[in-house]
């Protein structure tokens, strides 16, 4: 799409740009057209969402059946133009230019690049946003961060020892020796002091060496499980299993949030919902009760926190995307989010050999009895079961002792003759195991 | 197996959900069918001509499982009954039913062949001779209740088989074959 001028941005199966390790969305604008106006070679991109994070500036072309992006690294970027003020920009779509070296170490040269926002956007956020991000240079963070975790993982324990070998040590001698003493003590506790409420970037940047520490932890769990397996005891891999999930459940690095999404919010937020979905439903088994996912999809947000009503509009816009989730409404009301290559069928065999063992031959299911087998929430396995009584499989029973359901075996009865019964089949079992009950 | 009286019962009478109106389609219907085959069997069996919803019937409860049906399936089952020709209502509230397992057409050629076999082609019978006297001891029109049986008598009139006449009383009212 883009020639071989700007790289391909890697998508998720909804539609989002896969981030980089740190990388943070901070802004996001649609139908925008992506232009050189000085370069004709350059690709004219027209209308796509320009996603603007701490690294790149994506650029995803969403009418398309399966969406495809690309991205400026903003560390290409060599100089932002200003806004022009002017009486011709009151009336045209709000413009803005900056200047970028493309190719591998710039080899393309250097190309001044336009965009033009059609949509109803902010544009001077955009540009204030864009221009924090550039001057931040949080790419080489990232870098640094990577380096120093390789470094300390290799010889770890000197990492202390840096400050205090190098400062000249003034000897105590004395009043003044004690005054200087006192005068250290003071000195330090105040650059401490204002080290820590220095300012929120500060508290960031504290923020991001915790996920770093936490994400280091998870590697070192990850390898330690595989090469010690046999070695350790069972306790330790639970434990050890236990914090890996904890850790693996607080981490969306970059939420969706209505600030940086602002218009797109809703839309951005059913992707990120639909990528995030997917391991939480394969361990549910393909379907999960909505209030289930809201509490792991806030858990993962940290802070981000997203109201019930914000998850349910962007359930129902899946609808409108190809992503691999859907939401699903059952007869009582009941919403589940279920996988699309969840089926019904494998639930219903599940349930059939469920209800066939002789003592649910003899005494039926109720719904918990269900709920215990299939390894799901009582409400969930109410509903398979409704959903089986519909397709026939099975008959309730309701009576002062509760609701249950067994296998059906009205249709296994002969209307033409209600005494026969075959030598084959549930219903010969069924009449087997009542006479044996006796 | 399981015996009502001298009724034997079918196994999936001991079974719970049979007691249960089923509320999906397919699986009411066949419900529906089987209540409809028992309730006519036990009738035939047992000659009995009314089924009053509010009265206990031994067939609509089963102490062994300890269910039994609700008011809302007995009549479903009945009015089932009642589409198929089988059965008829015989009040606007639904509370008593008339059981036909055989329709009053059948019940009527019973009468002309039971007539036939007995010689009785041109003689006079009272309707009470008919339902308990010894030419009908042991054929099916034994204890016949007297509506259907009534009934029956009415359709033979109309073909000009047979005369009813009034006696002194509702209780004596004749026939006259002519066959």
């Amino acid at each position: 799409m883009a020639g071989n001028w700007l790289p391909a941005a890697q998508l998720t199966g909804s539609g989002r740009p896969v981030l980089q390790p740190g990388e943070v969305e901070c802004s996001l604008l649609s139908s925008v057209d992506l232009f050189s106006e000085e370069t004709p070679s350059f690709p004219n991109l027209k209308a796509g969402v320009v996603i603007l994070t701490t690294h790149r500036l994506i650029w995803v072309q969403e009418s398309t059946t399966s969406p495809t992006a690309i991205f400026i690294p903003l560390s290409a970027v060599t100089h932002i133009f200003s806004l022009k003020r002017s009486i011709k920009s009151m009336f045209a779509s709000p413009r803005f230019r900056f200047q970028a070296s493309l190719g591998e170490k710039g080899t393309k040269g250097v190309v001044v690049i336009t965009l033009i926002l059609r949509g109803k956007s902010d544009i001077e956020s955009f540009v204030e946003k864009f221009w924090e991000a550039w001057r931040k240079k949080a790419w080489e963070d990232g870098k640094k961060s990577g380096q120093e975790a390789s470094g300390s993982g290799l010889g770890s324990g000197h990492g202390s020892g840096v400050d205090g070998g190098l400062a000249v040590r003034m000897p105590v001698v004395g009043v003044a020796g004690i005054l200087r003493k006192e005068q250290e003590i003071w000195e330090n506790t105040d650059k401490s002091l204002q080290e820590a409420f220095q300012d929120l970037n500060a508290l960031m940047n504290k923020a991001k060496e915790m996920v770093t520490l936490a994400e280091r932890m998870r590697a070192k769990l990850l390898s330690g499980s595989t090469s010690q397996a046999t070695g350790t005891n069972d306790e330790e891999n639970g434990t050890k299993e236990e914090m890996q999930e904890l850790l693996l459940s607080v981490g969306i690095v970059s939420p969706v949030t209505k600030e940086s999404a602002g218009a797109l919010y809703h839309q951005q937020l059913s992707r990120q919902l639909a990528d995030f979905a997917k391991i939480p439903l394969e361990r549910a088994g393909g379907m999960i009760n909505l209030i289930d996912i809201y509490c792991l999809f806030n858990r993962a947000r940290g802070t981000e926190l997203i109201s019930p009503d914000d998850l349910l509009r962007a359930c129902s816009l899946w609808e409108k995307f190809d992503v691999p989730v859907m939401l699903r409404t059952f007869d009582s009301g009941v919403m589940v989010i279920q996988s699309k290559s969840h089926s019904d069928f494998e639930v219903f065999t599940r349930i059939r050999s469920m209800v066939t063992t002789p003592d649910a031959l003899r005494a039926g299911v109720t719904a918990s009895d269900a709920a215990m087998t299939l390894g799901i929430a009582p409400a969930m396995a109410k509903e398979h079961l409704l959903a089986a009584e519909g397709k026939g499989l099975l008959c309730r029973d309701v009576s002062p002792d509760g609701f249950r359901f067994f296998v059906n075996l009205l249709q296994e009865v002969d209307a033409d003759d209600i005494f026969l019964v075959k030598d084959y089949g549930i219903y010969q079992t069924w009449v087997k195991v009542i006479s044996d009950a006796r | 197996m399981q015996k009502l009286g001298e009724f034997k019962l079918p196994n999936f009478f001991n079974y719970p959900p049979y007691f249960t109106l089923q509320p999906v389609r397919e699986t009411r219907e066949k419900q529906i069918q089987l209540w409809k085959e028992l309730i006519i069997d036990f009738c035939r069996t047992q000659k009995i001509f009314v089924i009053a919803l509010e009265v206990d019937f031994p067939l609509f409860s089963n102490a062994a499982i300890e269910r039994s049906l609700s008011h809302e399936a007995r009549e479903a089952f009945l009015s089932a009954l009642v589409s198929d020709g089988r059965a008829e209502w015989m009040d606007k509230g639904h509370r008593k039913c008339l059981v036909l397992w055989h329709r009053i057409q059948d019940w009527a050629d019973l009468i002309v062949n039971f007539v036939k076999e007995n010689g009785l082609e041109d003689s006079v019978m009272t309707v009470e001779e008919i339902r308990s006297g010894v030419e009908s001891r042991g054929t099916e029109l034994h204890g016949i209740d007297r509506t259907v049986l009534m009934r029956a008598l009415k359709v033979l009139e109309h073909k000009g088989k047979l005369a009813i006449f009034k006696g002194t009383s509702a209780d004596d009212e004749g026939v006259k074959f002519s066959v």
